[in-house]
């Protein structure tokens, strides 16, 4: 038990939990965007498995890295596009339709995967690129600096995220469609076209997300890669209350319990791996559970809009 | 969803005789979504150089065009018509129940054990008791996220995510440890499976050279039992006016929490019973991948046949074959069974998809009848 405690070790702890947060903070802000204008998608795990393989396999090809990164962002904005059509335009309930897609990005995936590529190959994925003056700091700028450009993206899309939402005449437009659309449509908001481009920005960077594991963080793809994580990021956004910090917030509580666990199996701590593997999902109910602030949830969340239903 | 319960005392007599046009309407809309995903599909092969008729020939003949193709597609339908089963229970109450998986696992692992612990007992005795014991295994892993969600307003569509993969881990964990195969610990292959059952625990075969075994018959029937549940009795009909209307149910008096939790305990229960009859009726041992998807497919198969525990058979029957389809597909023309699955996701998108259809349909009809009403009367 002591070797877990060296600084070398916390370090390294911290450092991947740095680096693991990125595809939660990616996915679970993007479904921030969604839920706040009052759809749920589910889908995220499927949009960021194909998402993840279209990146990866575009890389494999071209080499890339930029282009793979676009493909994502693509293929995330066609699988937002079909959730919403869904959604907004056929009024489906969200939860299953959500489902239907996490099966289609998860069976889609497994396939273009099996008949394109067929075996596990690595590519040379997005580069750690040490910040000047900063990276130089012992300890900190090793935890913090030395990261690949996806990551910083990351924790520079929390302040841009809340900005658009609280700040902006946009982001209000997106939380009065969530919590009111009867009035926001009497008001002259499209409530369909608010709720088309929220989902669509979150199953963009779902994409992202899914980009950020397969060409940055682990550099290659094999079936169901995601392992649930999208999962997890719908729920980081109950956790975290609907706001970009919160939901940091989150990420780095389960990016932390990840790599202590994982660091625990690389130094051969005697703890069942199956036990390890199990926390995260223990902590997400867990989570979900004490997380008690649903007062600020938007109120027609999961609910289809039609004009003169209330 | 077609109900007939609102309908006042006068047109009793009437809106029980089935309305034939609904009902085709009702079967239309979701067939045409299936036509759809599988076009959709055979686009997909066009792009991946397959031809699509050859793929498809396989794919709808591997289950359907043989007496053994049949017998392999019932054996997979009976998991899922007993998974959506309980899917159609707790979806009429509005609570997404996505823990299949897990559900499966906890009875599976129910079944690997308790027939060990009673190997003397006679055989009607050891298969029902275990048949009740992953019952009950199942209905815990629905009644933990079904708690959460009626005291803590936890999310069940992610709670019961989350159990799906604790579940995995725990069966991973168990048969690698203490319901590790004897035989293969003593081979020194240490193979991920547990003991295999002995003979009396055996769900009996139907047809001989195949793995049909009687667990298709008690799902049959428990799917009756289901429809009767559900139509037949106030708790059941209690749960499906949750499910209509949560709000108007409260002012009723009616406890939603309740319903809610029992109806995700119940869908854990029936899903129990299903992985039971995959270790008894077709493994007698539990191995990986036991759940075989079937807590995912079974929502389709309950979505497909319009949440009625009756049109859960044919739908199970249907998406039973196209998995063994999918199976021959795969070593036939060498199109990986992931394909059905990417099928599946589509079915599910454009069946909820199509509902605002039949939903207008059911509003159309309804004007009708009251102005055929007021006409008579």
């Amino acid at each position: 038990m002591n070797q877990v405690f060296t600084l070398g070790a916390i370090v390294g702890i911290l450092t991947s939990a740095i680096r693991l947060a990125t595809p939660y903070l990616y996915a679970g802000i993007g479904e921030a965007f969604a839920q706040s204008s009052g759809v749920v998608n589910l889908g995220v795990d499927g949009i960021m498995l194909i998402s993840a393989f279209s990146a990866f396999y575009v890389v494999l090809n071209t080499g890339n890295l930029w282009l793979g990164l676009l493909t994502a962002i693509l293929v995330g904005l066609v699988m937002g596009l079909l959730m919403s059509l869904i959604s907004v335009t056929l009024k489906a309930e969200q939860g299953i339709s959500g489902i239907g897609l996490h099966m289609f990005g998860l069976g889609l995936s497994s396939l273009l995967f099996n008949v394109l590529v067929g075996t596990v190959k690595t590519i040379t994925g997005f580069p750690s690129i040490k910040i000047p003056l900063l990276g130089d700091i012992p300890i900190v700028g090793e935890i913090f600096f030395n990261h690949s450009i996806l990551v910083y993206g990351a924790f520079l899309l929390v302040p841009v995220a809340w900005w658009i939402l609280d700040k902006t005449s946009w982001g209000l437009r997106i939380k009065s469609v969530g919590q009111n659309p009867a009035a926001a449509d009497s008001l002259g908001v499209s409530v369909d076209r608010t709720r088309y481009i929220s989902v669509c920005i979150g199953a963009m960077l779902a994409g992202v997300a899914g980009a950020s594991l397969s060409i940055s963080l682990l550099d290659l793809f094999q079936d169901n890669l995601t392992a649930g994580m999208g999962f997890i990021a719908v729920a980081l956004v109950y956790f975290g209350g609907w706001k970009p910090l919160g939901i940091m917030g989150g990420a780095l509580l389960f990016s932390t319990v990840n790599a202590f666990q994982l660091w625990m199996q690389v130094l051969g701590v005697n703890i069942p791996s199956d036990v390890a593997v199990m926390l995260p999902y223990l902590l997400t109910i867990a989570a979900l559970a004490v997380t008690v602030n649903r007062a600020r949830q938007p109120a027609a969340l999961n609910k289809p809009f039609e004009r003169g239903e209330s | 969803m077609p109900s007939n319960d609102a309908a006042p005392k006068g047109r009793a007599a009437r809106s029980s005789s089935i309305d034939w046009r609904t009902v085709v309407v009702n079967i239309a809309i979701p067939l045409a979504g299936m036509l759809i995903a599988l076009t959709i599909g055979a686009i997909l092969l066009v792009f991946l150089n397959v031809n699509p008729f050859d793929a498809y020939a396989v794919l709808m003949g591997g289950a359907f065009g043989s007496w053994t193709g049949l017998a392999q597609a019932l054996v997979k339908a009976t998991p899922l018509l007993l998974v959506g089963l309980g899917i159609c229970i707790a979806f009429r109450a509005s609570v997404i129940n996505i823990g299949g998986e897990g559900q499966i696992i906890a009875g599976a692992l129910m079944a690997a054990w308790w027939p060990l612990q009673f190997r003397s007992w006679p055989g009607w005795l050891l298969i029902s008791t275990t048949l009740i014991m992953g019952f009950l295994a199942g209905s815990i892993w629905g009644f933990i996220p079904g708690l959460l969600k009626a005291r803590l307003k936890v999310n069940e569509i992610l709670s019961t995510v989350m159990m799906n993969s604790i579940a995995a881990q725990l069966m991973n964990l168990l048969i690698r440890g203490p319901l590790i195969d004897p035989a293969g610990v003593a081979a020194g292959t240490y193979l991920a499976q547990s003991e295999r059952l002995p003979a009396n625990a055996w769900l009996p075969r139907l047809v001989p050279q195949t793995l049909l075994n009687a667990g298709a018959i008690v799902a049959v029937i428990l799917a009756v039992v289901v429809y009767i549940f559900l139509w037949r009795t106030t708790i059941g009909y209690r749960i499906r006016a949750v499910g209509l209307n949560p709000d108007a149910s409260r002012y009723a008096g009616i406890n939603v929490p309740f319903y809610q939790a029992l109806s995700l305990t119940l869908a854990g229960g029936f899903a129990g019973l299903a992985g039971v009859v995959e270790v008894l009726g077709v493994q007698h041992r539990l191995l990986e991948g036991i759940t075989g998807g079937y807590g995912f497919t079974g929502i389709v198969a309950a979505l497909f046949g319009g949440l009625h525990p009756l049109g859960a058979i044919p739908a199970s029957i249907l998406f039973g074959g196209l998995l063994v389809g999918a199976d021959k597909m795969q070593r036939a023309v060498q199109v990986p069974s992931s394909l059905i699955t990417a099928i599946l996701g589509l079915v599910v998108l454009f069946v909820v998809g199509s509902s605002i259809w039949s939903k207008r349909w059911a509003a159309r009809r309804k004007i009708e009848a009251v102005k055929e009403s007021e006409a008579a009367g």
